[in-house]
């Protein structure tokens, strides 16, 4: 109690300081003048009486001394002072206090930002209970280590397994929902009833799905998205209970999920419904449309529980040789399922922002390292004048928590920003599936990296000079204080920083290279058609209205016709799936007269109208396209793409031979028609597959592309193409409207996104070690301007100066560009999946990394050269 | 030096505060005088430590100050006892006694530590 008083009154005594020293100097003189007075009382001369009674008190300064620091907190008062004594010094020399914060909140804006994304990916749990238990079980076949999983052989798999407490499936689907103002197509995932049970996730409102809900023949409920609820049923608690027409059908609301859900495959899907494995491809062993996530049981590993699975899919092999043929299993955990393509990307990026952070770190370091040198006599001099060495270290510590405070706090708000930026520019489809993003924010685990980074960094700004300084050498310092000659310690040290932080540069600027060149070899890459001026929309038919296929046929037909009648419109196509897109929707392919033993010949097979070629103006290699003629009606026809022709019909005309499915069922026979150019179904950097191409109108479906060649611009038509589809049939859903370009373009928006970034963090980099060089340089020479004025004197050129200094400067760009190039092949090769038709140790871009290097750091090193070549020897040598 | 001892440290803020319960308030000149007499002179103290010991009493809330008028009409600072601090002075002096009768009889010829 008494010690918090007197601590508490301490406290207060930071303030009022010059009145309570007035008091006790008041004090202090009455004491004197009543001593004084006895004194004299007892017989002493006025002056001796005095002089007795200031004796008697001592070293006044000393009472003064113990008395203030009795009064107040001496480690504050101190402290404070320190402070203002730093704040007065970093104002002093606003230039170097602005550099060095500047650069400081660069580095901590983009590691702290890179930071908050892979928090929000990687190191954020999944929204569910325990979700390091849970994993994403699929098949695996040759073609992709994940593939979907059949019906049947998910039931078998349910059934066998010994290492899931449950497993459940989902498949993605999407419906047209009856809305005031239209049909709107929503995303929606069927799942198996059990599936949120085995995410452990509970709706926040209503019922899950109940056992036995995803029957055949089940009624139909549905469970929705919090964002769905909130957008289309205001929030409402009697949304429970309501019924919604989707595709034609009425399904049930009976739950709502919680806010914080997301589920990345899922993208931005509104409504869950139970799959009641109706549909014809549920119905095949063959027919792959799902994807297994299960709850690893207590003590089973994901090594564990692929062996099970794997043995299990053996024993389906055996037991199924037609339909599973090298159908193997995947068993992988749920977080890396979704994240596992962006991890090391994000993790790159990271790698690239501490890069930048430390050269910004190195930068301020080297400045504080100069400053340290220039400061060496006003140490020496508080150091002669009683300040303890403690006293002087934290003066220092004290001006680098000032500098990392600042530069910190500036980061973290630059990191704010940059994070909004990059949010911005990711794209509404992308980022659909990462919703993990949206989380991303100023989070308690992004301050507290920006707090260990800032902590780092204090420690290193406070050590820097430290290590320069050897505080008890205070009558060097005095000495020398004005003498030129370059610390040692500095030339050694602080150079070889410069050459570091040129290094890291180096490896930015290759790493930028290399993605910016796979950038550029993406957007080369052969696509097998014309995507300008194609405008594309897809349109989506209801189920109900278009259960027989010549209901939807005739849809198209006139949807065909009537766009190609649109003005500037030179012709129009359909196809199921759009070029550039993504390999997959295959379908097993067997030749009629050639050997077979059972394999699996997968083809990517896609479904086109007759003009659909000539509109994407792709090759047509022998035969012909297909014509209205070809109908349900006429004997099947396919058009075969090159890649198929060469793999399967190597020297052979292909064209008139007959294909058809795993068993050449009569009804599946086709015979080939034609041969077209490749063209991209895939994504850019994926490879060329096999593929065949059916008419539509033998193979129609609800959901297609309707792909537009104008001789206008493409966005004038798109209006047009929409108002169209709801002329036909009102009812009718249309999405995706764009351009063919941007979704070709789109395709390469990870590259282009990755490539901007990080070329960003290698400009800044080049900037600030570019900088730093100039400040190495600069301050030699100003160091060294009195040996230039003696060389001078004696004769030296000025041409020799010039040299002198460039050759300083090159040995260090030397170093750094050295080191920095062999590491920089590493870091490549790290990332090397990142990369697209080009090798980590690409000559051209490491060559020209160095170039752009020397040419930088030419630069920065010319001005100080050109002031020491122009030192005028007389005054350089009166200057000491 | 001449004889005189030194003031032991935390010795002196009992000593003032004695001084004060036994004279009534008084300024610093008057505390230290009335020290130095009741030690017969024999300690030799430094008038400056004083005040700063003087101080922490107050922050400590064992006495108050206040300016007034000397005897000799100086204006000077008295320095008055509070409750607080006759408790402290009581039970400062009570556990003094206790030590200095322990050493006494640690160091007495005959006293035997055991």
């Amino acid at each position: 109690m008494k010690r918090l008083r007197a601590a508490l009154l301490r406290l207060t005594g930071l303030f009022g300081k010059q009145s309570r020293e007035r008091e006790l100097a008041d004090e202090l003189e009455a004491h004197v003048q009543m001593h004084t007075d006895d004194n004299i009382r007892a017989g002493m001369e006025p002056a001796q009486a005095r002089r007795k009674a200031m004796l008697g008190l001592g070293s006044m300064e000393a009472t003064r001394q113990a008395y203030r620091e009795r009064s107040t907190v001496p480690l504050i008062e101190n402290t404070m002072q320190d402070l203002r004594f730093a704040l007065r010094q970093l104002r002093k020399h606003l230039g170097f206090t602005c550099t060095a914060i500047l650069m400081l909140a660069l580095g901590m804006g983009a590691s702290v930002a890179m930071f908050a994304f892979v928090d929000a990916a990687l190191i954020k749990p999944l929204p569910y209970q325990n979700p390091t238990r849970l994993v994403e079980a699929t098949e695996s076949i040759a073609l992709f280590g994940r593939a979907n999983l059949s019906h049947l052989d998910y039931l078998d798999w349910k059934r066998l397994n010994e290492v899931f407490s449950s497993l459940d499936v989902y498949t993605g689907s999407g419906f047209l929902l009856n809305t005031p103002t239209g049909t709107e197509p929503v995303p929606a995932l069927k799942v198996t009833d059990g599936f949120f049970r085995t995410l452990g996730v509970v709706p926040m409102l209503g019922r899950d799905f109940y056992a036995g809900e995803d029957r055949p023949g089940a009624s139909r409920t549905a469970i929705l998205s919090y964002a769905s609820w909130q957008r289309r049923f205001g929030g409402n608690r009697d949304t429970i209970g309501k019924t919604v027409s989707l595709g034609g059908n009425p399904y049930v609301i009976v739950g709502v999920l919680p806010k914080e859900f997301h589920f990345a495959p899922g993208g931005r899907t509104e409504f869950w419904v139970t799959d009641h494995a109706d549909d014809s491809c549920e119905k095949r062993r063959s027919c792959h449309n799902l994807v297994g996530v299960a709850r690893l049981k207590d003590g089973v590993s994901i090594e564990a529980a692929l062996a099970n699975m794997q043995s299990i899919a053996k024993q389906l092999e055996l037991q199924y040789p037609g339909d599973n043929r090298g159908q193997g299993a995947s068993v992988i955990s749920l977080s890396e399922a979704f994240t596992g393509d962006v991890q090391p990307i994000l993790l790159m990026l990271l790698g690239g922002a501490g890069l930048l952070l430390l050269i910004a770190c190195v930068n301020v370091s080297s400045l504080l390292l100069v400053r340290s040198e220039n400061r060496r006599r006003e140490i020496a001099v508080r150091g002669a004048l009683g300040a303890s060495p403690a006293r002087l270290v934290r003066q220092f510590i004290t001006e680098s928590l000032v500098l990392v405070a600042a530069g910190s706090a500036l980061g973290v708000a630059a990191a704010d920003g940059a994070m909004h930026l990059l949010v911005s520019l990711i794209s509404q489809d992308q980022m659909s599936n990462m919703p993990f993003l949206l989380g991303l924010g100023m989070n308690r685990h992004v301050l507290a990296f920006a707090a260990v980074v800032a902590l780092l960094a204090a420690i290193l700004f406070s050590l820097t000079p430290l290590i320069r300084l050897r505080l008890n050498a205070v009558q060097e310092g005095l000495a020398d204080g004005s003498r030129g000659s370059a610390g040692t310690v500095w030339r050694r040290f602080g150079a070889n920083l410069v050459a570091v932080e040129l290094a890291m540069t180096v490896v930015l600027l290759v790493g930028a290279g290399l993605l910016g060149k796979s950038l550029y070899r993406l957007m080369q890459v052969n696509i097998g058609f014309q995507p300008d001026h194609l405008a594309t929309i897809h349109v989506v038919l209801p189920e109900v209205g278009y259960e027989k296929n010549e209901k939807v046929e005739a849809f198209a037909a006139e949807a065909l016709a009537k766009t190609s009648a649109l003005p500037g419109v030179r012709s129009a196509g359909i196809i199921n799936i759009l070029p550039v897109s993504s390999n997959g929707n295959t379908d097993w392919i067997r030749f009629v007269g050639k050997p077979y033993h059972g394999e699996h010949n997968e083809v990517n097979q896609r479904d086109a109208s007759p003009d659909y070629f000539k509109t994407i103006e792709a090759k047509l290699l022998a035969g012909r396209y297909f014509t209205n003629d070809d109908d349900a009606a006429r004997p099947l026809a396919v058009i075969i793409n090159q890649s198929l022709a060469k793999r399967y019909f190597p020297g052979e005309n292909p064209i008139g031979k007959k294909i058809g499915d795993d068993d050449l069922t009569p009804n599946s026979i086709k015979q080939i028609v034609g041969v077209v150019a490749d063209v991209r179904d895939g994504s850019l950097d994926s490879q060329l597959m096999p593929a065949v191409y059916y008419p539509f109108s033998q193979d129609p479906d609800t959901f297609f592309a309707l792909v537009v060649r104008t001789s206008q611009t493409e966005q004038s038509i798109l209006p047009l193409l929409t108002a169209t589809i709801h002329q036909i049939d009102p009812r009718a859903g249309t999405v995706d409207q764009g351009t063919m370009a941007e979704h070709v373009s789109a395709s390469g928006n990870l590259h282009r996104s990755i490539a901007w970034v990080v070329g960003g963090f290698a400009a800044l980099a080049l900037l600030l070690s570019i900088v730093g060089l100039y400040g190495v340089i600069a301050y030699s020479v100003s160091q060294r301007t009195r040996e230039i004025g003696v060389r001078m004197a004696l004769g030296a050129q000025r041409g020799t100066v010039y040299r002198l200094i460039l050759t300083e400067a090159g040995w260090l760009t030397m170093i750094g560009m050295g080191v920095g190039l062999v590491s920089a092949i590493g870091a490549a090769t790290l990332v090397s999946n990142l990369l697209f038709g080009i090798r980590a140790w690409d000559p051209p871009t490491l060559a020209g990394a160095a170039a752009l290097l020397s040419i930088a750091a030419l630069a920065g090193s010319y001005l100080p050269a050109r002031r020491a070549a122009s030192v005028n020897p007389v005054e350089a040598l009166r200057i000491e | 030096m001449n004889g005189k001892t030194d003031v032991w440290q935390g010795t002196l803020a009992l000593m003032a505060l004695k001084t004060i319960e036994s004279l009534g308030p008084l300024h610093g000149y008057g505390i230290a005088r009335r020290i130095e007499q009741t030690s017969g002179n024999v300690l030799s103290l430094n008038y400056g430590t004083l005040y700063p010991a003087l101080l922490k009493l107050e922050q400590e809330g064992s006495i108050t100050a206040e300016w007034g008028l000397s005897e000799n009409n100086r204006r000077a600072k008295f320095y008055k006892l509070t409750r607080a601090g006759r408790r402290q002075l009581e039970r400062e002096a009570r556990e003094w006694e206790r030590v200095t009768e322990i050493l006494a009889r640690f160091l007495s010829p005959s006293g035997d530590p055991a």
